[in-house]
């Protein structure tokens, strides 16, 4: 098992080397980066300063080492746009994008697990159909349109949520459905299939044998071991909805770190962008690495693939 | 069509070739028909835009501003009324079709490209090779597509190219996955064993044995791709860094009508209700295919 998590761990360390260098290059992708900074009416003796203030003269791997080497200690440079530590930008915008997170994979859980459970209880009855259609429907649903019906409904028609903003817990509710509804087919699909498995197999049968309760033969003896794929499919949503937030962020103008994200790119602030995309690479790949070690605990023959 | 000569009674005795039966499970696929259909009409309508489109979608008339759709008390000189800068929104639908689709499958054929040489190359000859693709696919999956697409857009500039190429590079993922999992399994198989004993050389075996064995997978794959393209540019061009005006972007359609959502709220209805039957459609068509080929729905 550590052996195992020794491997893993390595190889989540190379992928973050790796995204991180692939982040670093974006600066360079942009053409001279000096000249950027400098603005279009600079002079070439304005631009050399920058080139040099920046350190933008010394070689590539120089200069990728040294914001790596920072980036570690937590120090992402400047904003161009905010003249400020981006990493403080960065941990005031945080809890936001956390709060939404955790509550749109909240919301996915609720409303996935017990319709997957449903619909593997009736095959192909009506709840198996209807939750066939919303989670096709969930693929298909362009989540900023979806974003906009919401408001025009809930906020404008009936008012009975604010449009935009982050004050109270009610400004999170229509973010949160967006957001989760947009993990909510996969995880509903994965129970399903995971629970008509295991509603196949001996021991639930010999537990019916027993005289069990329909119900408890469900939630005690078949959810239990269908979750587990369940619960590392959660943690991979949750690494990807943090960054699809940036979408449903920009719709609400909730001010979290994928509003950020779009406020940064649009002004071309890359120190900003570069740390964004490094941090949501890092929740990708630290939830990645916490559902193998989960998989791998609750389920043996996982640790030797 | 040589089935249709075969006496009845033969038939009953023989049952149903392979090639009736592959006819009947995708006929009988109410989801693949469905999306078959929608796409079908779809694609007719993006290719004859020119001659169904009632009106110019670039051209601008001030005096004719948001004009409301026939259904809303509108004229059918506008059938679905007019946007801001009073262009024909049902032109600028059409014209706006083509973008979607044509940005769809060449992101896809491109992500095709590029995921299907890296799964098929990591499936066939695994050891180093799949040691690096499946590093290549964990480090894609860890960034954030959504921000990298944005990101890269806005430093080479927003047009159609660079949104094409910077998705087509970016969703080759699940091709590698897909690919390199069905290639493994076939690899296995007598009739590739038996073509490498005749001496039959790689690049042969890979096209000729592999690649027509896990087509059907990469035809499943292709279609879904292209539905996650189509979602992800109109994405983009909402959030005002993908495809650029005045090109009809549904995606860009929807974010202009945006700011006239609170009185106008079909300006952003129409164009995401048509971008979601598209995607749906294609969804459909692609598990659809799914269901039809998979080796345990046979018979």
């Amino acid at each position: 098992m550590l052996q195992f998590i020794l491997k893993r761990l390595g190889l989540a360390i190379l992928v973050a080397l790796t995204v991180s260098f692939i982040s670093f290059s974006l600066l360079f992708l942009a053409g001279d980066p000096a000249a950027a900074l400098a603005g279009e009416t600079a002079s070439g003796e304005d631009i050399e300063a920058i080139r040099v203030l920046y350190g933008f003269d010394r070689p590539m791997l120089v200069q990728y080492g040294e914001w790596l080497w920072s980036a570690v200690r937590g120090n992402f440079g400047e904003s161009y746009y905010f003249k400020l530590p981006v990493s403080s930008l960065i941990a005031e915008r945080l809890s936001v994008t956390m709060m939404l997170g955790v509550c749109g994979i909240t919301f996915a859980l609720l409303m996935a697990v017990p319709l997957g459970v449903l619909a593997a209880m009736r095959p192909n009855s009506i709840i198996d159909r209807i939750a066939l259609f919303l989670s096709v429907a969930g693929q298909a649903l362009p989540s900023f349109w979806f974003g906009l019906i919401l408001i025009v409904v809930f906020a404008i028609q009936l008012r009975w949520l604010p449009v935009s903003g982050a004050a109270t817990w009610a400004h999170f509710v229509m973010p949160t459905i967006v957001l989760g509804y947009y993990a909510m087919p996969a995880i509903m699909r994965l129970t399903r299939a995971g629970m008509l498995e295991v509603l196949s197999s001996d021991y639930i049968r010999t537990a019916r044998a027993k005289g069990a309760s329909e119900l408890r033969v469900m939630f005690r003896h078949a959810l239990r071991n269908a979750i587990i794929p369940v619960v590392s499919l959660a943690a991979v949503q949750m690494g990807f909805m943090l960054g699809g937030s940036i979408v449903v962020e920009s719709i609400f103008a909730l001010h979290g770190a994928g509003y950020l994200a779009w406020e940064s790119i649009a002004r071309n602030d890359l120190p900003t962008v570069q740390a964004l995309i490094l941090i949501f690479s890092m929740f990708y790949i630290v939830f990645n690495f916490l559902a193998d070690v989960l998989n791998a605990w609750l389920d043996p023959r996982m640790r030797s693939s | 069509m040589a089935n249709t000569t075969v006496d009845p009674l033969l038939e009953e005795i023989i049952g149903p070739t392979p090639g009736q039966l592959l006819r009947k499970r995708v006929f009988g696929h109410q989801g693949l028909m469905i999306g078959a259909v929608v796409l079908v009409l779809i694609t007719l309508v993006a290719l004859f835009a020119p001659q169904l489109a009632p009106h110019d979608p670039y051209a601008q008339s001030l005096v004719a501003r948001m004009k409301p759709p026939v259904f809303l008390g509108g004229t059918w000189e506008h059938p679905l009324g007019t946007d801001h800068l009073g262009r024909d929104y049902l032109s600028r639908l059409i014209y706006g079709a083509r973008v979607s689709l044509m940005i769809g499958a060449i992101a896809a054929a491109i992500s095709g490209v590029i995921g299907t040489a890296m799964g098929v190359a990591a499936g066939y000859f695994g050891g180093r090779v799949d040691a690096v693709v499946t590093f290549l696919i964990n480090v894609r999956l860890a960034m954030p597509v959504v921000l990298v697409a944005l990101a890269v857009v806005a430093i080479l500039g927003g047009s159609l190219t660079v949104v094409i190429m910077v998705l087509g590079f970016l969703l080759w993922d699940r091709f590698a996955v897909v690919m390199r999992a069905s290639t493994r399994q076939v690899r296995e198989r007598e009739y590739v064993a038996a073509a490498r004993a005749i001496g039959a050389s790689t690049p042969r075996l890979l096209l000729t044995e592999i690649m027509p064995n896990i087509l059907n997978n990469l035809i499943v794959v292709v279609t879904l791709e292209m539905a996650h393209a189509i979602l992800l540019e109109a994405a983009l061009s909402f959030l005002g860094l993908g495809v650029q005006p005045p090109t009809p972007s549904w995606g860009l359609m929807v974010s202009e009508g945006k700011n006239m959502m609170l009185f106008e709220p079909w300006l952003v209805l129409i164009p995401g209700a048509v971008l979601f039957v598209m995607v749906l459609a294609i969804n459909l068509m692609g598990d659809g295919l799914r269901d039809v080929t998979a080796p345990e729905n046979r018979n």
